[in-house]
């Protein structure tokens, strides 16, 4: 465990102090928020930063601080759900394609090649008019669209582990497949597997605070932050951008810390996904894959 | 009638597209035999042993080991771990042989539970005296393999082979990436195990000199096609292909001067 955390570098784990703050102020937020952050005061519209209002307050003449608070729940728990369904089925599709090869794996690489085609948003937008407009529908939406990459990067792993001598020597013995994939091919991509998950939570936090700001993520009465940068779109107007950027920032550090993170734990499971560019190629699947396929099984250490 | 014979190569050919890597190859092992095969690297000796193992099906011939047909896959989950107490292996590369994340001691342990030794004191008792049969201690067993060099490392995929106590193991290359003193130790403790068990090896190598210290017989292989057959010291000392001949040749000896490249011999 410590040798985890020297691994993973102060910067990794200022990433993870961040993020347990937030998901600390997300689980607390209705004992934590210092005002009702759904009970404005008529005549407190776009009062500045005060004690009683440490960022200030919006439109409405609700507390921007207490409304950030009270938004992390729905901002964290969207993300939390697509990366969680995204990856375990990704962990799942890429296991049995490594393992099976052949006409199983074939048949998942076409699948995921035609769920490339949609982007998420695009997606979003379509189950909202079928499902109609929800935080639920977003994020199957998100889930689905984010599925063939994350699928795709781990069959990369999962194959190269599959091709190790010590999968075979296992096969030989006469262990069951189940056997050998649960417990030894997917823990030896488990880095990988939670690293997906890392940067998938940051990635779909963009996201879904776009789908948000469109309208056709979180409703009314719950609110979150792409919510709020959508409201606060007046207030810009007004000359008071003070919502939309408390609101931003919050995004961008969150979704930073995230990145960052899952950058570190890839980086436990010896592959260096900065390898083949910049932070923001991470995004690309393909540049991902091009990382893990330019590592060597021995780096972890 | 009882047949001596335990491992039995029938014609067995591989291809891989257009390449030809093994061409009607034919052999068989007795009970407690032991048979090399030599060549150098791409004449598709690991081809071989792939097929041995049932870990690559022939495109044409049958494979049959302790009278089952290794080319077509295991029926049952019976059938499967009972492959394992037949044929094991023990790869080239110690480095890739071994999970990363399981200490050995705890592999060695569930293999024995999974070749039925249900009693928990007796697999630990069978797997300490496993380790120390290939020169490994308690203290070697609770490590993971990055914590192991070379040496230990194939003395842990030697163990893990002679856990299902086979009848046949096939090493492949398996002291090449060993050094000289290490080497020595492994073969001897090989040649050690051969004089007490009925155990068939099947020795897969380039190296002439480790093939004259642990077998019978020698099949030497080119390009997926076998240039010479015998006995191994007859084979070594006289060799009557031109090839094995240009093998032997190439090793090197003590006050061994290259005054001449060997040339490139025109195909036979």
């Amino acid at each position: 465990m410590r040798r985890m955390l020297r691994s993973i570098g102060r910067l990794g784990i200022a990433c993870m102090v961040v993020i347990g703050i937030i998901i600390l102020v997300a689980i607390f937020s209705p004992l934590l928020t210092p005002e009702n952050p759904n009970l404005g005061q008529i005549g407190d519209v776009y009062l500045g930063i005060s004690v009683n209002h440490l960022l200030g307050t919006d439109g409405q003449g609700y507390d921007i601080f207490s409304r950030l608070m009270a938004g992390s729940r729905d901002s964290l728990l969207g993300p939390l759900a697509v990366a969680f369904m995204a990856t375990t089925i990704a962990t799942v599709l890429a296991t049995l394609a490594a393992w099976s090869r052949g006409a199983v794996d074939t048949g998942i690489s076409a699948m995921t090649n035609v769920l490339f085609a949609f982007p998420g948003v695009i997606l979003a937008i379509l189950a909202a008019t079928v499902l109609g407009a929800s935080l639920t529908a977003a994020v199957f939406a998100l889930t689905i669209a984010y599925l063939p990459a994350v699928t795709r990067v781990l069959r990369s792993a999962a194959v190269t582990v599959r091709e190790q001598t010590y999968i075979s020597a296992l096969e030989i013995q006469g262990y069951s497949s189940f056997t050998i994939c649960v417990r030894h091919l997917i823990p030896n991509i488990s880095a990988l597997i939670v690293a997906e998950f890392t940067l998938l939570f940051g990635f779909s936090m963009v996201d879904l605070s776009a789908i948000s700001y469109l309208g056709l993520g979180t409703q009314p009465p719950h609110s979150d932050w792409g919510v709020m940068v959508a409201e606060g779109q007046t207030g810009i107007l007004a000359g008071q951008p003070g919502e939309a950027l408390a609101a931003g920032i919050t995004i961008f550090v969150i979704v930073l810390a995230f990145t960052l993170l899952g950058e570190r734990i890839a980086a436990l499971g010896g592959v260096d996904y900065r390898s083949t560019g910049s932070w923001l190629s991470m995004r690309s699947p393909r540049r991902r894959i091009m990382a893990i396929q330019s590592a060597t099984p021995e780096a972890e250490a | 009638m009882v047949s001596d014979v335990i491992l039995e190569a029938v014609d067995i050919s591989k291809r891989f597209g257009e390449m030809v890597a093994v061409q009607k190859l034919s052999f068989s092992v007795d009970a407690g035999g032991s048979v090399g095969i030599v060549g150098e690297s791409g004449a598709g000796k690991s081809t071989v042993a792939r097929m041995i193992l049932g870990l690559e099906a022939p495109s044409s011939g049958k494979v049959t080991a302790c009278g089952r047909d290794r080319s077509v896959p295991a029926r049952s989950a019976a059938e499967r771990r009972q492959r394992g107490r037949e044929v094991q292996i023990v790869f080239q590369d110690p480095y890739s042989s071994l999970d990363p994340r399981e200490p050995v001691g705890q592999g060695l342990q569930r293999l024995l539970k999974l070749h039925g030794i249900s009693n928990a004191a007796e697999r630990r008792e069978r797997a300490a005296a496993l380790a120390g049969q290939v020169g490994l201690g308690m203290r070697q067993l609770g490590a993971l393999p990055r914590e192991l060099s070379g040496g230990q490392r194939q003395r842990v995929a030697i163990a893990r082979a002679l856990a299902p106590a086979p009848q046949i193991l096939v090493l492949d290359e398996a002291v090449a990436s060993l050094d000289v003193s290490i080497q020595a130790q492994v073969l001897n403790l090989l040649a050690d195990i051969r004089e007490n068990t009925t155990i068939a090896y099947v020795f897969i190598s380039h190296d002439l000199a480790v093939v004259r210290h642990l077998t019978d017989e020698v099949i030497v292989m080119r390009n997926g096609e076998v240039v010479e057959r015998g006995e191994t010291e007859q084979v070594l000392d006289e060799p009557q292909h031109e090839y094995t001949q240009r093998l032997r040749t190439s090793i090197p000896v003590p006050g061994w001067r290259p005054r001449r490249r060997i040339t490139e011999v025109q195909d036979a």
